[in-house]
This record gives C-alpha cells, structure tokens and sequence, in this order.
C-alpha cells in the first residue's frame, strides 16, 4: 500500500498570492535575475524592486509585502512582465498584492497610505452610475486626501471645463440595477476565496 | 467594414476629439461603427485593484453586451488603450482560468448575463486602421499631406503590452504608427522613448513620479525637434498634454509640444476640417504646429458671459470687460 509523502498543510503567503491571482501567474519560476526592477519606470521610487518582493513572498514576510509602496507605485506599464525571462505575470501580481493589502489593512502602515483612496473613490463612481466622473473623483478623492492641494489644481479644473473635456454632472446607464446585481454577486464569491 | 464600438468613458467627454476624429475617418475608409448600447465603464486600473471577481465581471458585462448585440464574428473595437487591454484581458483570462471564468459567469447571472470566453475579439483602432484598412487605403485618401510637420509617434504602453489576445508591432520598438503618419506626409522623427510610460493615473497618487515620467517624454520628443506629439491613448493625451504646464512649473522648463491623437493628424491628411476633427480642445496649442501644413484654426472659443436670469438669485457680477 502506498504511503502519502505528503501531508495537506495550510495555505502559506505565496500560495495565497499564487491563488489569488487570475490564470497561472508562475510565481515560483523566479530567478531573481532583477530584470523587472531594471525595467521598472517608477523603479527608483519604490521600496522594494518587484524582484525583492517575490523574494520576500517566498520568505513569508506577509507584513513587511503587504505594507511596501511597491504595488501601489506600479504604473502597470507591463514592461517588466514581457520582458521577464520566466514570463512571470509581475503587473498582475502587483494588483494581487495592492489587493491583499486593502483585505489586511497594512498599506496604511506603509509609505503610500493614501493611494487605495483613489482606486476606491473611482469605483464608488462606477458602482453608482455605471460609469466612470472625473470632476467627482478629482474633487472627492483631493477633498479627502489633499485639501490643502485643492487650490493648486483648481485651474486644471476649471481649464478642463472650459474646453469641454470634463462633465459637470455624472451619465448613469440604464441598466443600472442590472450591474448592482452583477457586483453584489461577484463580491459576495470574492469574499469566499 | 463593419465593427462593435466600445468608446469607453474618456471618448465621451474628456478625449471627445479623439471619437469625433475616429468616426471622421472611419467614414472614408469604409469602416462602419456599431456602437454597444449601454456599455459600461471598464473599471481602468482602479477596480482590479480592489476587488478580483468584480472587476472582471464589469468588464465581462461588456463582453455579454457585444456576443449578444454583434453579429457573431464581428470584431469589437475599442479606441483607448486601457479599455482595449482590460477587455482583452478579461476575455483571456477567463480563457485559462476556470474557476474564475465560472465566478464571473455566476455573478452575470445575477442579472440575467452570460459570456462565453473566447466570442468576442477586440481590437484597438489603430490595430483595425493598419491591419484590416491597410496603409495602401490610408495613403490612396490623402489630399493634403502633413509636409514638413516633425512628428513623434507615442505609442505608450497597453496597445503594444503584453498583447493578452493577439501581439501588435514590437513591444519595445513599435514602427506602425510612424508608418502610418508616413504614409500621412508627415517627417516622423525618432522617438526613443515611444513606448514608454506616461504615467498613467500616478499623476494622482504621486505627482513627483508622474512628471518625471511625463518629462522624460517630453524631454525626448524636444531632442528630436518634434512639432506635434502623436498619440493612441487618451490617457497619454491627457498626461503630456494637460500637465505639460506643471512639469514645466515642477521642473523649470519651457516645453510647448502639442500632443493631438493619430486620427486627428490622419483627419487633416484626408482633407476635413479642425472643427470636425475636435481641434482646439488641447491644453497646449496648436495652431502654431498645424499652420506649417496650412491648416488654420479657429482660436478658442471663449466662453458668453451668462446674462442674468430672473429665476436666478442675484450674485455679485464682475463688471464686463470693454
């Protein structure tokens, strides 16, 4: 009779990760040859290279991962990912962890406690309506997060109205009870995961 | 030709010019817009970094929306990069992953929705305009070629990566859009840094980062002594366009680039008007870039004082201007 060699253990860090990531993002393939960090536009202002990151996932540094301005720093150029020689999925890992870090509320711990603001004042505008308003989302996430820059990006606004590139009210689609179905549900198997 | 049209929230007001532009060329080209009724915003970069399964069922809505209103095999066009990327991706994506494939579906059904990954393909406009149209057709529609304009082509990032459903051009070094503006007359100058970043939403999240990034472009695009900065992308347009002035503020320096969209310049090229093209709404101007190849501009609307109305309360009102 055959013996199990191997014993079901509870999901670490990177099987979270790996798990919570669309598709197979080949998470374990990593050299740590620092391509993507050499690759990466917003590379010198991050805290850690995404390189160092997956590293770090593998050691287990749920912490030290989930509270780094790296994810929220990631311009999602996908430079890094096509240039990856193991084709690891790097901007999708990068979502996962800006993610995780909402879930276990460590990026308020880090050097970019603000940036989920912005994401989460955008999607309040799309839940709502369907569709995405830029007067409200400058002026609700600014108001929120940076009142005292208010003044300084008052011209831009106004610029923006002037030449007719920036809507005073927001457009709602009609099938707007269809698409609160449509989240609620979705939301309620994101939280079974 | 005919194609389903996923405008996306910027073509509707923001990068207005942009979808005034491409329906202005898509006519003399044959190619005929069918655009999805009620779509919905793609949720751009914001909505996948909050929630997985929802983000892709917003997008998934969309995917619905056309395998039901399009005719099969009628590919779907999307003009901004970002909508192009997100609906590629999330057809993709629910390709290789099952179970998320089924969670998506699960949540469309709660409002009477499905999607079959794979149905629909979708295309940005510049991939149909080079692939299906041909450079022949655009180059066999030029009445008034762009001679002498100095043009950087900025292809930016999500048209060339990663190409979740089909790959276009180089993902580092793309050509189709110089091209393109080639075949337009226009002098296409070397770009270096074509695809790289503009930024994207950083410009709200850590403006230091942002325009650098945003500098750096404009910086390369002055080295080459580029007129006008070409674009596919609205938020690119965006980006150099609208911030131009706070990276000169930020960095000290003068740059005056215009930045106005492929259609427009391809527009112009074809014989129409600024006016139906959408010119006039950038932030940098440029009507000194365009009287190079004759065009003419209107200057700027400005906008009618209000006169007061007797509903209105009254308000303090600055005295007019003689």
């Amino acid at each position: 009779m055959a013996i199990a060699t191997t014993q079901a253990r509870a999901p670490t860090f990177f099987d979270r990760v790996v798990a919570a990531t669309p598709g197979d993002p080949h998470l374990e393939m990593c050299i740590q040859c620092g391509t993507c960090g050499g690759s990466c536009p917003s590379g010198p202002d991050m805290d850690h290279t995404p390189r160092a990151l997956f590293a770090m996932i593998n050691a287990g540094m749920i912490e030290k991962v989930l509270s780094s301005n790296t994810p929220w720093y990631c311009v999602a150029c996908y430079y890094c990912m096509v240039r990856c020689p193991q084709q690891i999925h790097i901007t999708d890992i990068m979502y996962t962890l800006k993610r995780m870090s909402i879930q276990e509320g460590l990026y308020q711990k880090g050097s970019a406690p603000e940036a989920p603001g912005f994401s989460q004042t955008f999607i309040d505008y799309v839940e709502n309506y369907g569709r995405s308003f830029e007067l409200g989302l400058a002026t609700r996430y600014h108001l929120s997060y940076h009142p005292l820059d208010m003044m300084k990006m008052a011209p831009m606004g106004i610029g923006m109205l002037r030449k007719g590139r920036m809507d005073l009210t927001p457009k709602k689609i009609k099938g707007m009870d269809q698409l609160k179905s449509i989240l609620a549900k979705a939301k309620e198997l994101e939280a079974k995961l | 030709m005919k194609y389903g049209y996923y405008p996306g929230c910027s073509l509707e007001k923001n990068a207005a010019s942009y979808d005034m532009s491409a329906k202005a060329v898509a006519r003399p080209l044959g190619i005929e817009f069918q655009e999805l009724q009620d779509w919905n915003c793609c949720g751009a970069s914001e909505y996948i970094s909050i929630n997985r399964v929802a983000a892709y069922s917003l997008v998934a809505r969309n995917l619905s929306l056309a395998e039901t209103q399009l005719e099969k095999g009628t590919d779907l066009v999307a003009p901004c990069s970002l909508c192009f990327l997100n609906l590629t991706k999330a057809d993709q994506y629910m390709q290789e992953d099952a179970p998320l494939s089924a969670k998506v579906n699960t949540a469309l059904n709660a409002g009477g929705m499905h999607y079959d990954p794979g149905s629909i393909h979708t295309r940005h406009l510049m991939h149909i305009i080079t692939e299906d149209i041909g450079l022949d057709e655009v180059a066999a529609r030029v009445i008034r070629p762009l001679t002498g304009l100095r043009v950087a082509a900025y292809y930016g990032c999500l048209i060339v990566r990663p190409g979740f459903q089909s790959k276009f051009d180089n993902f580092e070094y793309p050509t189709s859009l110089d091209r393109l503006m080639k075949v337009c007359g226009a002098q296409v100058v070397d770009f270096p840094l074509r695809a790289h970043c503009c930024g994207g939403h950083m410009t709200q999240i850590s403006q230091p980062v942002a325009l650098e990034l945003i500098r750096r472009l404009l910086e390369n695009a002055a080295e080459y002594k580029a007129d006008v900065i070409v674009t596919l992308c609205p938020m690119c347009q965006l980006n150099l366009d609208v911030y131009q002035a706070d990276v000169n503020k930020y960095f000290k320096t003068n740059y005056n680039i215009p930045v106005l969209y492929f259609t427009q310049l391809m527009g112009l090229a074809f014989g129409l008007s600024a006016q139906e093209l959408g010119i006039g709404k950038e932030f940098i101007d440029p009507r000194p870039a365009l009287a190079k190849i004759g065009v003419e501009v209107p200057p700027p609307e400005e906008p009618k004082p209000k006169k007061p109305s007797k509903e209105e309360l009254p308000m303090p009102r600055m005295p007019e201007e003689s």
